[in-house]
């Protein structure tokens, strides 16, 4: 037909298009810092997408093997920053295993230290949903998030003094005791914070457009998930239950009674971006029930081992652990030579094998689902980048 | 006010063509831009102030009381900043789009009245006038993204132009509902037929126009670029849209322009649905009839109130909900709201051939009361409000199954 047709009239296949190579980042609002994307589009549609890291490398691991262990735990805060407590314990875990058996985390510490990670655990994950509402254009509910999270970066700040790189726990233990009225201030935290989690659900996770935008969007098979070693939310939003707490119980978390939330695409495809963002809703209020009974359940004692001596020097050896951190597995592999600065750190940050999957799951995608799926990655570009 | 005597007052009898010419486009652009200069300073500080209290926040206090001026500390920090015009950058348009976009919406307010008297133009096609000026605003935003040699811009230009072919013909279909049942286009013979009562009002005209009402003021939304279509200038996904290149003063008639729409497009929801200038209660407006003085400052107040209420919706949506996508905006405007504009349209027409009442004049010269139409107007109206509500209520209840499902035991 249309090659009969006279010549005057234009066949939409005879118009030139082009693909569109867009570069989204390292200053866009929605990377979530300094993550630059390359997005081969066609129109509105995501062709191909590349994302590119390193804009904030800063030599972590270099870092770690310059200064003493005990330095090394402050440049732990500033990996993944929104959960430095998390970063510290994990790394404070690899140097104490270096001491075996023979080194007993005080309990009370062993307490603290579980209180400590939950509440950072909200705190990031009540950024996270912010931020994300955000990224699918309600803005209010960030401020909400904030107002919450303010209030446990306080209890923070009156722990240990800092409200976002805490340096706080530290090997056989932690920095500084917490007293009565910082307990009373976090059961007073627990009261306040339950209902507010039913406001979240109010504003977003029922909310039609909201619902409409993350449902079958930016949909993770289980497979690929543990194919590119996604872990934490992204990959119990695919509905796997993994969940190291759970799983290889670290610290005293077998003590305590808690859920592992997983997606199971109830309002769209398994895995999809609503799944994921219902899985961090859901852990706030499982990390809330683990924050309750621990501070319930804190001894009195000591905080910090008597083995461990003001200058640190691990015995000769290596080792590898992980601990469940907001964002996934956060493992750490330290080599000592028995001197006070080790051998060779190695940290294996969940943020940049969850971020490897994203050309995997956005093809195909509009540029707003792409927003929505970097959102829903619930990237930090310091634990990416290191 | 006559302008030609105006005119003449002020430049004596035989000024000459140009003069004359200045003359008058003076005498209507003045109080115009006044107008809109004063309707974004409200809208823009209302804006502010009711996000800060929607999200816990004070907002804007320290310049004026509660931050009243900080409005016009913004204008000047504008007025004062650099105008860049990036490389590569279209000049000759990228000059020329803000001004666009604020004409379009500049004109528009010409036919828009605030009381009996007080219309500039009143143009037997007033409501056609509106039409055609008010999309001339996505002209301006199309040029500006694609003058600024900006991919960002350009994604945000090319959804203007989706998002206009898809809320002009729900808003069309609003206005000939709107045109079938007055029979007239004309603004002042639209308000003057819903004189008297509350039910007068075509909002409750008769079983469709509440969803009428309810269809153009969405559409309105979109005409505005305001949450929940702020697409072209979404700001998480295409970093500012189609003015991302844009700053200072050109910037700021962007602005502008956007807070002078909301103001058109809610002034004529209030025009067309909510009675104009009538207060809605019979008496008060016959009292200040006589008096044309009172009665247009009572309809000035009347008018600007209900435009402001409807602008403070606005307001409240954008803080509340999330931004949908292009094609589901594409399939809200295509695929729901035409289909329902259409069968307004129809029942619409129905009704007034079918249901003679209303039409025809009583003895004073006021429109009969078309007692069933208003009625079951009402009955409509308060079923979509309450209905709607409670169904929202519920499926925010169905939250409750999220406390307990879906865990690993």
């Amino acid at each position: 037909m249309s090659s009969e047709s006279p010549t005057t009239v234009v066949n939409a296949g005879d118009l030139r298009t082009e693909e569109m190579l867009l570069n989204m980042g390292p200053q866009h609002p929605a990377t979530h810092g300094v993550l630059r994307v390359m997005v081969r589009t066609d129109g509105e549609l995501v062709l191909d997408c590349e994302p590119h890291v390193g804009y904030l490398h800063r030599c972590f691991e270099k870092h770690c093997e310059s200064v003493t262990t005990l330095q090394s735990v402050l440049y732990t805060d500033r990996l993944d920053y929104l959960t430095a407590m998390g970063n510290n314990w994990g790394f404070c875990m690899a140097v104490e295993k270096l001491y075996g058996d023979e080194l007993v985390i005080p309990e009370r510490a062993q307490y603290i230290r579980v209180i400590c990670q939950e509440l950072n655990r909200i705190a990031s994950h009540l950024l996270a949903i912010g931020t994300y509402g955000m990224d699918i254009g309600a803005i209010t509910p960030f401020l909400y998030c904030f107002r919450e999270r303010e209030k446990i970066l306080t209890i923070f700040e009156h722990i240990c003094g800092q409200r976002l790189n805490y340096n706080y726990i530290r090997p056989g233990g932690v920095a500084y005791d917490i007293d009565e009225g910082m307990l009373r201030l976090i059961s007073e935290f627990c009261a306040y914070f339950g209902p507010k989690v039913d406001e979240y659900d109010d504003l977003l996770s029922t909310n039609d457009i909201f619902v409409q935008r993350t449902a079958h969007v930016g949909v993770l098979p289980v497979k690929t998930a543990i194919d590119f070693g996604c872990t934490g939310p992204v990959l119990r939003g695919s509905g796997v239950p993994r969940d190291l707490r759970k799983d290889q119980p670290y610290g005293i978390y077998d003590r305590f009674e808690f859920d592992v939330p997983v997606g199971s695409g109830e309002r769209g495809t398994l895995g999809d971006c609503f799944d994921r963002y219902m899985v961090r809703v859901r852990e706030m209020r499982e990390s809330l029930r683990i924050v309750q009974q621990a501070v319930k359940g804190i001894p009195a004692g000591e905080i910090r081992s008597s083995k461990i001596k003001a200058k640190i020097r691990p015995p000769k050896g290596e080792a590898y652990t992980r601990i469940e951190n907001s964002r996934g597995e956060l493992g750490f592999y330290v080599v000592s030579e028995g001197k006070e600065v080790l051998y060779r750190v190695k940290c294996r940050a969940p943020s940049f094998h969850n971020i490897s999957v994203l050309p995997e799951i956005s093809r195909g995608a509009m540029v707003a689902d792409l927003i929505a799926i970097i959102g829903s990655m619930d990237i930090v570009l310091g634990e990416v980048d290191r | 006010m006559d302008t030609q005597t105006l005119v003449q007052w002020v430049l004596g009898e035989n000024p000459g063509f140009w003069p004359q010419l200045i003359g008058v486009v003076a005498a209507w652009a003045l109080p115009i831009t006044v107008w809109v200069s004063l309707v974004g300073l409200i809208s823009i500080w209302l804006e502010r102030k009711i996000s800060a209290h929607i999200q816990c926040r004070l907002g804007p206090m320290e310049v004026g009381p509660h931050g009243a001026l900080q409005t016009i500390a913004d204008g000047v920090k504008l007025l004062a900043k650099e105008d860049i015009i990036p490389d590569g950058a279209d000049r000759f348009l990228f000059a020329l789009a803000p001004i666009l976009a604020f004409a379009g919406t500049f004109v528009s307010f010409a036919v828009i009245p605030f009381g009996p008297d007080l219309i500039i133009a009143d143009l037997d096609a007033g409501l056609y006038f509106l039409a055609a000026v008010g999309s001339l605003e996505a002209i301006g935003v199309i040029a500006a993204g694609w003058a600024s040699n900006n991919k960002w811009s350009l994604f945000g230009s090319v959804r203007a132009a989706t998002q206009v072919v898809s809320y002009e013909i729900p808003m069309g279909l609003a206005f000939v509902t709107v045109a079938v049942v007055a029979g007239t286009l004309s603004i002042t013979g639209i308000v003057e037929q819903q004189s008297g009562m509350i039910w007068n009002w075509y909002l409750f005209r008769n079983p469709v126009m509440p969803i009428a009402f309810i269809s153009y003021y969405i559409a309105s939304l979109a005409e505005c670029k305001r949450a929940p279509f702020d697409l072209p200038e979404a700001e998480s996904e295409l970093v500012s849209g189609f003015h991302t290149e844009y700053s200072g003063m050109r910037f700021a008639i962007f602005f502008l322009a956007e807070y002078a729409a909301m103001y058109v497009v809610s002034a004529l929801a209030s025009v067309m649905f909510l009675g104009g200038w009538y207060t809605g209660i019979a008496p008060l407006d016959r009292a200040v009839a006589e008096s044309g003085l009172w009665a247009n400052a009572l309809g000035a107040l009347v008018i600007i109130t209900k435009s402001f209420a409807l602008i403070f919706v606005q307001m409240w949506l954008r803080w509340t909900l999330p931004r949908i996508r292009l094609d589901q905006m594409m399939t809200l405007c295509l695929k729901v709201m035409v289909p329902i504009g259409m069968f307004t349209l129809v029942i619409a027409a129905l009704w007034q051939a079918l249901v003679p009442e209303g039409a025809a004049l009583d003895a004073a010269g006021h429109p009969a009361h078309p007692v069933v139409g208003s009625v079951t107007g009402m009955l409509v109206f308060v079923f979509l409000i309450v209905g709607g509500s409670m169904w929202v209520r519920s499926t925010i209840r169905a939250t409750t199954s999220f406390k307990t499902a879906n865990y690993r035991a």
